[in-house]
């Protein structure tokens, strides 16, 4: 089942503010980029070892040495800085990376966050997820709310293997907005069109939904 | 350590060096960085048995998948082999022995050794199971996982400039673990693009010095290889 990735990707770069530092992680998050407009001063991480990347111009020339950690080629933005591997993870565990957005297998009502490994059928490696997860002072998913099977993918408790536990502040699916908070799921916005009923229907976990204070997107 | 002047030699003979059963670190994050020119001299001389800890496994038909098809390679110590099908069919076929680690502690595993450290302690993945048995520490009230440090045998890394004695530069994200790696290995063979008589560089411009390099062989721009899945945003 196709779903409105261009709804979640519109939202998602509401969530960037001007001067942060900002790592985009593979897939759907990468192509936030587009989304952040020169004047936000936003300078983007990548976990190869750079701060300050930005897509190439269809007329730039590609420099084969610069890539962002996806594999795509990149360029410099004013501001930036080139570093080793370890120095990049040092940011990312000394908490300096300020929002990172993933794609997501699995979120749960804590916050649980399995997006590395399905035993049996996934196992690439678990890259730089397990860090940024752990460590980043805000960690926002983006996915489909349900899989390509309508199964929800917003639970009550991860099956999956955890790349880390109680890491996730808001999700941002095609369906709704929701922040991770000690009472559980909080609905911040539900996607234009869709009842409370139906986000309900397509979701695991337990929402806290209240009505008069639900905006949409 | 090899006598300054006598660092320059050639692909042959420094990777003639290098015996079958080795350990060898193999910078590169994607492709830049890689030694291209080094592994398929590596691939052409016919070690095997070898133990490789690169970040990831290149794409198929290139650096290290290379070997890694040929089945020169027994075990793989690395971060990330999405991009690397045949690399994943090796290794549920179990052909291929592979070590998976985050990508920061791998990073960091080879950065303690290289600064001459026996490990470290870190709470990354404390409460989840990176598939690896770990040590647990008690330290100030709290537990740590042991992480003990990474070193090899070899260091096959890739430098853009650099001079005769082996000082290194590396361009745009080209460094990724290639410093790291020169300081973490017994010997270390690096190619550069373009070898300058010392004095040429200067000094602050310097990322790798050469105290660290045993043997540099300069290879044309040509025997370096763009990744196939590279793409824009």
């Amino acid at each position: 089942m196709p779903y409105d990735q261009q709804r979640i990707l519109a939202r998602a770069a509401r969530e960037i503010e001007p001067g942060q530092i900002v790592n985009l992680g593979i897939g759907l998050p990468s192509q936030l980029f587009n989304y952040i407009p020169d004047e936000a001063q936003v300078l983007v991480h990548s976990e190869n070892g750079i701060l300050g990347g930005r897509p190439c111009h269809p007329d730039e020339a590609i420099d084969y040495d610069m890539i962002d950690a996806g594999g795509a080629y990149i360029t410099t933005c004013p501001g930036a800085s080139l570093f080793d591997s370890s120095m990049s993870f040092a940011m990312i565990r000394r908490g300096r990376v300020d929002v990172t957005f993933m794609g997501a297998f699995e979120v749960d009502e804590v916050g649980n966050l399995a997006n590395w490994k399905i035993p049996g059928k996934f196992s690439p490696g678990i890259g730089g997820a397990m860090e940024l997860a752990q460590k980043v002072r805000r960690l926002v998913i983006m996915c489909s709310h349900n899989d390509k099977h309508g199964n929800p993918k917003i639970l009550h408790r991860c099956r999956l293997p955890l790349t880390a536990p109680r890491c996730v502040s808001r999700i941002i699916t095609d369906k709704a907005v929701m922040d991770v908070t000690p009472q559980g799921l909080e609905v911040v916005d539900i996607a234009e069109g869709l009842s409370i009923e139906e986000l309900r229907a397509a979701t695991e976990a337990s929402l806290i939904i209240d009505a008069s204070r639900v905006g949409s997107y | 350590m090899t006598r300054l002047a006598q660092k320059l030699t050639t692909v042959e003979a420094a990777i003639a060096r290098i015996p079958s059963g080795a350990t060898l670190m193999v910078g590169g994050f994607g492709s830049p960085g890689t030694p291209f020119a080094l592994l398929d001299e590596l691939l052409a001389q016919g070690q095997d048995g070898l133990t490789l800890i690169k970040n990831d496994a290149n794409e198929p038909g290139i650096g290290i998948s290379r070997l890694i098809e040929a089945g020169r390679v027994s075990r793989l110590i690395t971060s990330h082999i999405g991009l690397n099908r045949v690399a994943i069919e090796e290794m549920n076929e179990g052909r291929l022995s592979v070590e998976i680690y985050p990508q920061g502690i791998l990073a960091e595993k080879i950065r303690c050794a290289g600064a001459g450290h026996y490990g470290f302690l870190t709470d990354i993945g404390l409460e989840t199971d990176i598939g690896m048995p770990r040590r647990e520490i008690e330290c100030e009230g709290r537990n740590w996982a042991l992480e003990p440090a990474l070193r090899a045998d070899f260091a096959l890394v890739h430098a853009g400039l650099s001079d005769r004695y082996g000082n290194l530069i590396y361009n745009g994200t080209a460094a990724n673990f290639n410093p790291l790696m020169a300081m973490a290995a017994d010997e270390v063979i690096a190619q550069s693009f373009q070898v300058e008589e010392p004095g040429a560089l200067s000094p602050t411009t310097v990322h790798t010095p050469c105290a660290f390099v045993s043997y540099l062989v300069q290879v044309p721009m040509s025997s370096s290889e763009q990744g196939r899945r590279a793409h824009a945003v």
